[in-house]
């Protein structure tokens, strides 16, 4: 439903405001224009998402998934202390997901998001706990090391090194996901206190 | 730096992947199916949301958003031009896709504005999305805190996207 009403708000808009400031020639052209263009994009970005879900298979096959759980574990123990105290299912759970994100393998990451997330939540009455609102807050800041889709575009578009954003990427994960768990610890304080 | 990076990952995936005995070409080729298949599954919601992108485009509204849009903007460093990309991110994922390509398409992949389209692309998450899977999978009714605290981090992503595409591209 959100996205009938956005895209229709979108055409909408397009013919009113197209018609105020005088473009709706141009509109009518953008038309058969945006369309050919999600082909040609699509087309142009498909190899780079080929071969590069064919390179994540390989490092979901060698084990580099349980290698960096392993490698991350520490970490995520100081992120949910209860959980990985109390509950190791739950806690192997959330460490596959945030390690399948981080690779970028969606597929598995949600699955195993899920689960963590129903142990976590069970026998809680229907209200988020702090460590359960933490997990949704660091799938919600995606952090991930190869950002396959944006480069792919980026690629698709004729650019020399799609690749070369990494650095940003990561950059811009860290902060993200720091500031969302930052604001998460803020805001726990507040409803502790109310 | 940059460019020697990309192979040599490939290289290197590959030998770990024999190393560890995986049976390479057709860990590679599953993969790659995967891959077209997605790339496959997002091309009929591309179609019809970069057509009325396009639309906006040429009709003027979007560079009215960005004018709009620009005092507060330019206040968090973020390109004014990113503005329906920033919009939209929260609640579609399809839908940043369709914003964020036609903004790199429009402005050039390399330039300041594409390449933070890009960064945000790759550095978001469609929050309102993910929140509501996990709490409707989990019977949670009261989110608490969960939401605005995805949504700081969502306008962080975006500040520190532009910020790192500053910081590693700066304007010569």
């Amino acid at each position: 439903m959100l996205m009938s009403v956005l895209w229709l708000a979108m055409v909408a808009v397009s013919i009113l405001y197209g018609a105020a400031a005088g473009t709706l020639p141009a509109v009518s052209a953008a038309v058969t224009e945006g369309a050919g263009t999600a082909v040609t994009l699509v087309l142009g970005l498909s190899g780079t998402m080929a071969l590069w879900c064919g390179l994540l298979e390989v490092l979901r096959l060698s084990g580099v998934l349980e290698g960096l759980q392993r490698l991350l574990r520490p970490l995520l123990r100081k992120v949910y202390p209860n959980t990985f105290a109390n509950n190791p299912d739950a806690a192997s759970a959330l460490s596959a997901n945030f390690c399948a994100n981080l690779l970028g393998l969606g597929s598995a990451a949600t699955p195993a998001g899920l689960k963590a997330a129903k142990e976590i939540a069970a026998g809680s009455d229907g209200r988020a706990g702090d460590e359960l609102c933490r997990l949704v807050v660091m799938n919600t800041a995606s952090v991930q090391l190869l950002p396959v889709t944006a480069a792919a575009v980026r690629g698709s578009l004729g650019c020399d090194n799609p690749f070369d954003i990494l650095p940003c990427v990561w950059l811009a994960s860290l902060i993200s996901v720091s500031v969302g768990l930052a604001a998460a610890r803020m805001m726990q304080g507040i409803s502790d206190k109310a | 730096m940059m460019a020697l990076f990309i192979p040599l990952l490939l290289a290197f995936t590959g030998a770990w992947g024999i190393y560890k005995q995986v049976d390479l070409f057709h860990a590679l080729t599953t993969g790659a199916r995967e891959g077209l298949k997605t790339a496959a599954d997002i091309l009929p919601s591309l179609v019809v949301l970069l057509t009325a992108v396009t639309m906006l485009r040429a009709s003027g509204a979007l560079e009215a958003m960005a004018g709009v849009c620009a005092p507060v903007f330019s206040l968090l460093g973020i390109p004014a031009e990113t503005a329906p990309l920033v919009f939209l991110r929260p609640f579609t994922g399809s839908g940043a896709l369709a914003v964020g390509s036609e903004l790199m398409e429009r402005f050039g992949p390399d330039s300041y504005p594409g390449r933070c389209a890009a960064v945000m692309l790759g550095s978001t998450e469609t929050t309102f999305y993910v929140t509501t899977i996990y709490f409707s999978a989990c019977g949670i009714k009261k989110s608490r805190y969960a939401i605005p605290a995805a949504l700081c981090a969502d306008l962080a992503g975006f500040a520190a996207s532009a910020l790192a595409v500053r910081l590693f591209f700066p304007v010569g």
